[in-house]
């Protein structure tokens, strides 16, 4: 069985409330790190929330969708630029992670785009983000809110 | 013995490839590339369009010689590239200092049916104050790309709204309005911070 655990800055918060990790937890394989999104400016503009998923179990999994209350429409996208400096974003599909390794999703690269916002994404606050793994395996990650001009989780 | 020299031979080979290696991406995706033939940006003398800036002023190439001009295209619907764009150029230009005050730094839109004025004044106003956002009518839009030999184009998205692709590229141009070089998307910051500074010394060539 996949074991699926939650890392990184809910960790962190929930040991500060004094709540325990497991209590969110489904298999504990997937750790998720570093997850940030930027603020937007009202809810007409899609959102991008960023974080590393990392498969640390004996099996490969596969990503096979989000979802959040934040948005109707969160998907995992990838940008691309070509030769000619042109960039442009589509869905990614499903993302096999193998045993051992990890997936970034970065500025330029993959992110988790959110449609459809369906409130406000302000700066400060999180919001919860779901991951589905092809096994039925779930893992939900709360992602911090940084500034509009954020570059990284550090911000 | 024969082992050894074998051993020699090989850390021998292994600098030689390492070099080939660097001197290959050095000449390709480093700083000595070559532009790409016949993508180079005519001079800002030579361009013509009027657009208006996020303060709702009348611009145009001619706002932009006197200074050396940094400027790429985006929309403020764009959810990765371009703010991962302001605030790269945000970045470098905190790392330029004052040596950036005397610089231009535009922002131009290619989605103007979303880009108001009013859009583009709040969109900047969240990044480096040196930042100024222009749009304006679709057609001028189009000829400002055709100088630049920027490319975009209206996508449309599962979300039943419209995304747009578009060259991602922050050109440099000198105080005279002569192309200098660009900086591709993602390119690291010690390389985007000298060619910011070729563009600004430039200027000062040309000054004396
Ligand atoms: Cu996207």
């Amino acid at each position: 069985m996949k074991k699926y655990i939650l890392t990184g800055t809910l960790a962190a918060l929930l040991t500060l409330g004094g709540l325990s990790v497991p209590a969110l937890a489904g298999p504990e394989d997937v750790v998720v790190e570093n997850a940030w999104s930027r603020a937007s400016i009202g809810m007409n503009r899609p959102g991008a929330a960023y974080m590393t998923i990392r498969n640390t179990g004996d099996e490969p999994v596969t990503l096979i969708g989000l979802t959040t209350p934040l948005a109707m429409m969160p998907e995992i996208h990838e940008t691309k630029t070509n030769a000619e400096g042109v960039s442009s974003m589509s869905p990614a599909g499903e993302i096999a992670i193998a045993p051992g390794e990890s997936v970034a999703l970065e500025p330029g690269g993959l992110h988790a785009m959110l449609m459809r916002l369906q409130e406000p994404m302000t700066e400060g606050d999180t919001f919860p983000l779901t991951l589905l793994f092809d096994d039925g395996g779930e893992v939900t990650v709360e992602v911090p809110i940084l500034g509009i001009a954020a570059r990284g989780p550090e911000d | 013995m024969r082992r050894r020299a074998v051993l020699g031979y090989g850390a021998a080979g292994v600098g030689a490839v390492a070099l080939m290696l660097f001197v290959g991406w050095w000449q390709v995706d480093g700083p000595g590339g070559p532009e790409p033939v016949g993508q180079r940006p005519v001079a800002l003398t030579e361009m013509d369009f009027r657009l208006t800036d996020h303060e709702g002023n009348a611009v145009g190439p001619e706002t932009l010689i006197g200074r050396p001009t940094m400027a790429f295209f985006g929309f403020t619907y764009c959810p990765d590239v371009c703010p991962t764009t302001l605030s790269d150029i945000s970045g470098w230009l905190d790392d330029l200092g004052d040596e950036a005050d005397e610089m231009n730094v535009v922002f131009i839109t290619v989605d103007p049916e979303r880009d108001t004025v009013e859009t583009m004044a709040e969109y900047v106003g969240y990044f480096h104050p040196a930042i100024r956002g222009w749009t304006g009518p679709e057609e001028q839009i189009a000829r400002v790309a055709d100088g630049f030999r920027a490319t975009y184009e209206r996508v449309p998205a599962e979300s039943g709204d419209y995304t747009m692709n578009h060259t991602a590229s922050v050109f440099l141009f000198a105080a005279s309005g002569r192309f200098v070089t660009m900086i591709d998307y993602h390119e690291p910051k010690e390389f985007a911070v000298p060619k910011i500074r070729r563009a600004l010394e430039e200027e000062m060539e040309g000054a004396t």
